[in-house]
């Protein structure tokens, strides 16, 4: 049978768009802002119980802000800092819609990184046009099928994607170990384990250094922010996309609509692993110049923290990742202003995950904030 | 204990759900609350067990306002209510079930399961609600599922007990033992309401009759003189028939042809055991059978989620035996899941993008690797107004659509493509009478163009009505096939036959 019917004023009518509702609205903006409101007093309580006084707590928050937006070169350490976690978080962000908690964005982001290197250092000869993007397809590539490993093994074998990547980061860490010792790959005459410099022609170039040579912002910049562009389109206006939420909403009813759960857990894994190779490749290109062991330093996982702070949406991730790269350069300025140990930064962004995590906690904490119990969320 | 709601209302943003209901229901009576999909009633139920907080009006216990800050007020207040869509814990026991959230324990916090297990079998016993406290949930049918779920309530000594269409997944046997069920809770002084859209139910139970539409209170009726027309007119508010329309059959050529199919479960048992069927053009096969004895692996089968073990399925000719679910729906079969929660919407979903869950690839929706998501708005527009999804925008989170509103919106996703097989399972679960008498006419107009209709349903009335053939399945095995070219169909026979007994095999 087949049916056709018409747009008559009845159907036009279901065409309008509800304005975004309060709770949305509660959701998006003021749960974050509260989560990194009470995270920040909180690290000041945990300064006070480490016997720093409160001047000194002053200072050190001026000396966060200062450094994470206080002057050109806070601005470009800051978003020097969000590239990679970005680009990963963006990875991770696209696996959580599709149902995959993929922890393997460090190992795929190393995997990555070193591929970048390797390419750039290989063929010197290329012009930048053409070395500059090969190095960035070669970590996206890799990363890519690093992850597809899990992938592969969760829609074959149904081993969970968690325990796989963990056990893929692992081995991540020894393979680049191994990779950096290679005659090869490895700088000649160090006895360390350090790659050759990544050469001038592949590297990603840096914007800023007419100012200032001392402004480490790079194009990767642009690269993200393609990035969060792209992944935007790929979730919520493709085919593709489409079947990502689908089967990460509800699988059962993905498979009753023929959506392939083994295509999508592969596909959604290989994307997000060519982007932590992204993340690595832009770190090598542009930050380091080179890969040594752990360059990572991390990233991936904080990326994690960044996708679920975003709330898996692509301009969250990018809000999110921002956050963090000011933090992050503003904890360094920190340091050095006030004296006070890097790791509160590490405490301060663990708490706003803790409380973007408990949303409830947070509306307990500030009643007045929120609509009171009744709201559409509670319907079973 | 009597329960007075004054003057509630209940606003979702601009939708309003409840206005201004004015309600009660004493000990020892059973209140029926009928109503159209989307009037409001799961809504109201909602707002008295303290799940919503109404925007106006008030809810008064014994001659006193009080006023739930969310349902565990309600509870304490001797409110309990099963919902629409269970929830339970399926890999928890019966007993864990029942003692969730306030479980009883022992010192040092310990659990105490023992008398936790005590109770179940001490409130089954009392109320005639038999199901062992031990056994996991997700191995008990739904009708027992249905019984842990009242226990719970009772085990919170609730004394109004609120029933939000509990029959809609009972089979007719189980609705019987159910309604003793609600008489003993009656009996104990219990106070009820009870929501269902089948009419002959609620005129068999209830003591008193409210009825709602779009959210206010139209009309009350008294169950013993109340004519089932009348009630539904009110309901909906025009008259609705309860035959159906069906011109004589001309059947065409097979459509679909299975040949000696065997469908194992995942335990490796036989749920299908060589079944062979046929369902010619223009044709309607209802598929009767108690819940169980294999008709849903047959169905899965069919549509492709479960590889059979052995036999041929033929569609128009060629062999789909082992064709992937995507395949088949392009090649013109249509679904319609027994479980529309479950496996036929995603409730996080907008309706429009529940409208084309299975479509979305199609060329009319995409270009390329896109989405045309203005197409895909318009087609979802027109779908949900021609089968009356009630929904303000089609932006709307499918999951916040009532009931019924999410029945019709899987009907109208499978009914508005091209098809030529129709597959239904459940076709009616949970709809109003006035959507029911659409969605039968619709499935017979499908066949007027040719399309082969496979119905499976619990409800042998349904299967009845629509039916040119049934076919009885039983442990998997189909016992017997009636044909209704001549005459109506032997009720009783195929009651018989339904049951494995002597009918079987011999009758035509
Ligand atoms: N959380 C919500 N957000 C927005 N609208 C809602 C929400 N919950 C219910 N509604 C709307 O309120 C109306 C009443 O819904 P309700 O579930 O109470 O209907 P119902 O009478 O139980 O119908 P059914 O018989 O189909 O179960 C519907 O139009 C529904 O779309
Ligand atoms: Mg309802």
């Amino acid at each position: 049978m087949t049916t056709q019917g018409t747009l008559d004023a009845a159907s036009r009518a279901l065409l309008k768009r509800a304005a975004p509702g309060r709770a949305a609205f509660e959701d998006l903006v003021v749960v974050p802002v509260f989560a990194v409101i009470v995270a920040l007093v909180l690290g000041a309580l945990t300064m006070l119980a480490t016997d720093v006084d409160l001047p000194t707590i002053g200072r050190s928050y001026v000396a966060l802000l200062v450094g994470a937006v206080g002057s050109l070169n806070a601005i470009s350490e800051t978003l020097t800092a969000a590239i990679p976690l970005v680009l990963a978080g963006l990875g991770l962000a696209l696996g959580f819609r599709a149902g995959l908690f993929n922890i393997g964005a460090e190992g795929q982001l190393l995997m990555g990184g070193i591929a970048a290197v390797i390419v750039g250092f290989s063929l010197p000869g290329l012009p930048f046009a053409l070395l500059m993007p090969l190095c960035l397809l070669a970590g996206a590539l890799v990363g890519a099928l690093y992850a597809s490993i899990a992938g592969w093994l969760r829609a074959a074998t149904g081993a969970h994607e968690v325990i796989s990547t963990i056990m893929l980061n692992l081995i991540s860490y020894r393979l680049l170990d191994y990779i950096l010792r290679l005659p090869t790959v490895q700088l000649s005459g160090r006895a360390d384990p350090i790659s050759k410099p990544v050469p001038l022609n592949a590297a990603l170039p840096r914007l800023l250094d007419w100012i200032d040579p001392n402004l480490r912002l790079h194009a990767g910049v642009f690269l993200m922010l393609a990035a969060v562009a792209v992944v935007y389109w790929l979730l919520f206006r493709t085919k593709l996309g489409f079947e990502f939420r689908a089967s990460g909403e509800n699988p059962d009813a993905a498979r009753y609509a023929g959506i392939r759960a083994g295509w999508v857990i592969v596909l959604a894994m290989a994307i997000a692993g060519a982007l932590a190779g992204l993340a690595g490749a832009s770190q090598v290109l542009g930050v380091l110049g080179r890969a040594t062991p752990g360059f990572s330093a991390g990233i991936g996982f904080d990326a994690i923290a960044v996708a679920l702070l975003g709330r898996s949406h692509p301009v969250g991730v990018l809000l999110a990742g921002l956050l963090f790269g000011a933090l992050e350069a503003g904890g360094r300025q920190m340091q050095v202003d006030a004296g006070v140990s890097i790791d509160l930064i590490g405490i301060i962004q663990a708490l706003i995950i803790v409380f973007i995590a408990a949303p409830l906690l947070v509306r307990a904490i500030f009643p007045w904030g929120f609509r009171r119990h009744g709201s559409e969320e509670n319907r079973p | 204990m009597q329960v007075e709601l004054k003057g509630i209302t209940k606003r979702f943003g601009p939708v309003v759900a409840n206005r201004d209901v004015t309600l009660s229901v004493k000990g020892g009576e059973v209140l029926g609350l009928l109503g159209e999909n989307g009037a409001g009633k799961s809504t109201l139920m909602n707002v008295l067990c303290g799940l919503y907080a109404q925007d106006e009006g008030e809810i008064i216990i014994d001659g006193d306002p009080v006023s739930f800050g969310g349902p565990g007020a309600a509870i304490a207040a001797g409110i309990g209510m099963v919902h629409q869509h269970f929830m339970l814990v399926p890999v928890f026991t019966v007993a864990e079930n029942v003692v969730l959230g306030v479980e009883p324990t022992g010192r040092l916090d310990r659990l105490d399961l023992a008398s936790a297990r005590a109770k179940v079998t001490e409130i089954g016993e009392k109320y005639g609600l038999h199901v062992d406290p031990d056994e996991v949930i997700e191995n008990l049918p739904v009708g027992v599922q249905q019984r842990v779920e009242i226990i719970k309530v009772l085990f919170r000594s609730a004394d109004l007990v609120i029933l939000d269409e509990p029959t809609a997944v009972l089979t007719p046997q189980e609705v019987e033992e159910f309604f003793g069920i609600v008489r003993s809770l009656r009996d104990a002084g219990k106070a009820i309401i009870f929501i269902t859209h089948k009419l002959g139910e609620i005129t068999e139970i209830a003591d008193r009759i409210s009825v709602l539409r779009a959210g206010e209170i139209v009309g009350e009726a008294d169950p013993k003189t109340a004519r089932l027309e009348d009630l539904a007119q009110m309901m909906v508010g025009r008259p609705v028939s309860f035959d159906v329309d069906k011109p004589p059959l001309e059947a065409g050529a097979p459509i679909l042809a299975v040949q000696d199919l065997v469908v194992l479960r995942e335990d490796d048992a036989v749920a299908v055991d060589r079944v062979s069927l046929t369902v010619r053009s223009g044709e309607i096969v209802g598929l009767a059978g108690v819940q169980g004895n294999g008709q849903t692996e047959l169905i899965e089968a069919l549509t492709g989620l479960r590889m059979p073990a052995a036999g041929t399925i033929t569609y128009q000719g060629a062999d789909i035996t082992r064709a992937t679910v995507r395949v088949r729906h392009r090649m013109g079969i249509a679904h319609i899941p027994e479980d529309r929660q479950r496996s036929g919407m995603i409730g996080a979903f907008t309706v429009a993008e529940n409208m084309v869950l299975d479509t979305y690839y199609d060329d009319r929706f995409s270009r390329g690797p896109q989405i045309i998501w203005p197409k895909v708005h318009e087609q979802a527009a027109i779908s949900a107004t021609e089968f009356d999804v009630r929904t303000p925008s089609v932006f709307l989170r499918a999951g916040h659509l009532s009931g019924g509103n999410q029945q019709k919106l899987v009907v109208a996703r499978e009914l508005s493509r091209e098809t030529k097989l129709v597959i239904a399972a459940q076709p009616t679960r949970g709809l109003d009478v006035g959507s029911v008498e659409y969605i039968h006419r619709r499935l017979v107009e499908a066949r007027q163009e040719g399309d082969g209709v496979l119905i499976m349903s619990s409800e042998l009335d349904e299967i009845l009505a629509l039916s040119d053939r049934i076919l009885v399945m039983f442990k998997g095995r189909i016992v017997a096939e009636f044909d209704a070219t001549a005459a109506a169909f032997d009720k009783s026979a195929i009651g018989l036959a339904m049951a494995g007994g002597a009918g079987a095999e011999v009758a035509a």
